[in-house]
């Protein structure tokens, strides 16, 4: 973990409300692991002063880079930044997926939108190929689908208006998977990262059909190295339950340890 | 140049420290910043027993601040024992613990708990948090409440105590008085003010407790304000904190009669504030030909 000013290489629009931002940050790069996050602070917020946390998408040599949707303030000022502009970054950040050993488990992940972006280097870096399910609810909600096709993975699409792939939620396809008795998938594991509705439904899967599933939660959060507590959730304990960091115990948990009832 | 103060028998080395909440038990920030360099380490509120806090949301961010409900999340005093003291006491830093509980009793106890530890440098009482249904604030707004903390604090420990006052008063000038004249070593002055914010499309408020404490520069002018109050009513340490981003916040602190600052909320967004602090403060001096950073305090020119 450093705090660094990077310089941003390139900053596009992907599609609609979504961008890539590459920086020149070689020593986060080296350090990065699949499902950890950039803590970015963003210049022209001004009066905005809290930094904002980010999935790390791809790790290569000198860069890193983010996949992200304008929602707000912060993400609206980021996408007007500029190559060879500057922002402060601290990174990498958090405890992320445990990657599959060399003939371990078969990874399937399920991704909802940007959610995606969280997996790729998940994807990259597990010795088994798997297969990957996203879903978004229109077209422009599927992203990076080319960059997990590079790698030999099969891609499944799903989009809520059906304007893309199959129509419905990603946890249709998924289900249909995993109880598909002609499938030849060898000790699947499930890998998570979207909305936490899509979080639920994984969870819930991964309980009834008795398979572990790793999750990826999303929260909000100011410090992003575990002072402030504001991006705690309820993970289960021996004795009852306590509110663990998403930004140091997480943003990855065994899905069991959640305690989805009381999580928001 | 002497940038060192004293807080009762506790000596900085230089005046600036980090504010409790706002930089966990110390370790958390240890890869981003060489803590040796600063003033104190002041860890998070500490109870006798664990605590849960506040359901999320518990932060929101607001124009040049923050609105924060956490509920002093923490692990109790033999949590912290175990899992942060070791660290702390590695440091060549002072660690000053903050300290809280639901009663008089229990404020003593976890002092006598902490002086029984050995290698503390000093407690700070947290008089003054808004975010907890039993304790915090309720001691710190009432002189004669306040004066019944402090006092059965100092009975129980020989450490630096120092109370930390809530801005939610009339006047912190009573308030001030009661914690020296019942033995504080030091006031540290200010806490988070109470406030609220509203999503206007959901018409919920952002903070799941409803309301919080608000934080930042936004609060830095009304900080100032009270440090120059309690200033010109009592003679021992003032600590002053509240939206310090700069030297320049600070030194503006110093003038207003304050001995010593704190780092709070900038920590989140710019950890390494208190480093440029520091040398911040260094240049002003040198500039300024100033040789100690005492002869700042309370220099402000009122004609």
């Amino acid at each position: 973990m450093v705090e660094q000013t990077v310089q941003i290489i390139s900053n596009e629009r992907d599609s609609d409300a979504y961008f890539r931002l590459v920086l020149c940050a070689p020593e986060i790069a080296r350090a990065t692991q699949p499902g950890q996050f950039l803590h970015l602070r963003i210049p022209p917020l001004r009066d905005a002063l809290l930094r904002r946390p980010f999935s790390i998408f791809q790790a290569n040599g000198e860069t890193v880079s983010i996949l992200y949707k304008t929602i707000g303030k912060g993400t609206d000022m980021l996408a007007r930044m500029r190559a060879d502009e500057e922002l402060s970054a601290i990174g990498p950040l958090g405890h992320g997926f445990t990657v599959p050993a060399r003939g371990g488990e078969t990874p399937l992940l399920v991704a909802g939108g940007y959610g995606m972006a969280a997996m790729y280097l998940l994807a990259e870096r597990s010795p088994q190929k798997g297969i990957v399910f996203v879903g978004g609810r229109r077209r422009v909600d599927i992203l990076c689908e080319a960059e997990f096709r590079k790698l030999g993975w099969d891609v499944r699409a799903t989009t809520e208006d059906g304007s893309y792939g199959e129509k419905g939620l990603v946890t249709l396809p998924l289900l249909a998977q995993i109880q598909n008795p002609k499938s030849q998938i060898q000790n699947p594991k499930l890998f998570a990262c979207g909305p936490t509705p899509m979080l639920k439904a994984v969870a819930k899967i991964a309980e009834e059909q008795k398979l572990p599933a790793e999750i990826s939660m999303d929260e909000h959060m100011c410090c992003g190295v575990g002072v402030c507590l504001t991006c705690v959730i309820p993970v289960k304990k021996a004795s009852g339950w306590e509110y663990q960091r998403t930004c140091t115990e997480g943003p990855v948990f065994d899905s069991r340890e959640v305690l989805w009832e009381a999580a928001k | 140049m002497n940038l060192s103060v004293s807080i009762g028998k506790l000596t900085l080395q230089n005046p600036v420290m980090v504010a409790s909440g706002t930089f966990g038990y110390g370790v958390e920030y240890a890869r981003l910043l060489d803590l040796n360099q600063i003033g104190a380490v002041v860890v998070k509120g500490i109870r006798l027993s664990a605590v849960r806090g506040n359901p999320t949301p518990r932060t929101a961010e607001v124009t040049s601040g923050m609105l924060n409900a956490i509920g002093l999340q923490g692990p109790g005093v033999d949590g912290f024992i175990e899992k942060y003291w070791p660290f702390l006491k590695s440091l060549r830093v002072p660690t000053i613990i903050n300290i809280w509980g639901t009663t008089v009793e229990e404020y003593a106890e976890v002092a006598r708990r902490f002086d029984a530890l050995g290698g503390v440098g000093a407690l700070e009482l947290n008089v003054s948090c808004p975010n907890i249904k039993e304790g915090g604030a309720q001691f710190g707004t009432d002189p004669k409440l306040l004066a019944r903390v402090v006092a059965s604090c100092r009975k129980a420990t020989t450490l630096p105590l120092i109370t930390k006052l809530s801005p939610n008063v009339p006047s912190v000038v009573p308030c001030a008085l009661a914690a020296e004249a019942e033995g504080s070593d030091a006031l540290a002055i200010t806490n988070s003010f109470p406030a609220m914010a509203i999503d206007i499309e959901s018409r919920r408020p952002k903070l799941a407790n409803v309301t919080g404490g608000l934080t930042g520069p936004c609060i830095k002018p009304i900080a100032i304000k009270l440090v120059w109050d309690a200033r010109r009513a009592v003679k021992i340490p003032i600590i002053g904190m509240g939206g310090i981003q700069s030297a320049a916040d600070a030194i503006e602190f110093l003038l207003a009669g304050a001995n010593a600052v704190a780092i709070g909320t900038a920590n989140f967004y710019e950890p390494q504030t208190a480093l440029s602090v520091i040398a911040g403060i260094r240049d002003y001096l040198q500039c300024h030909n100033i040789t100690d950073i005492r002869d700042l305090t309370g220099a402000i020119r009122l004609s």
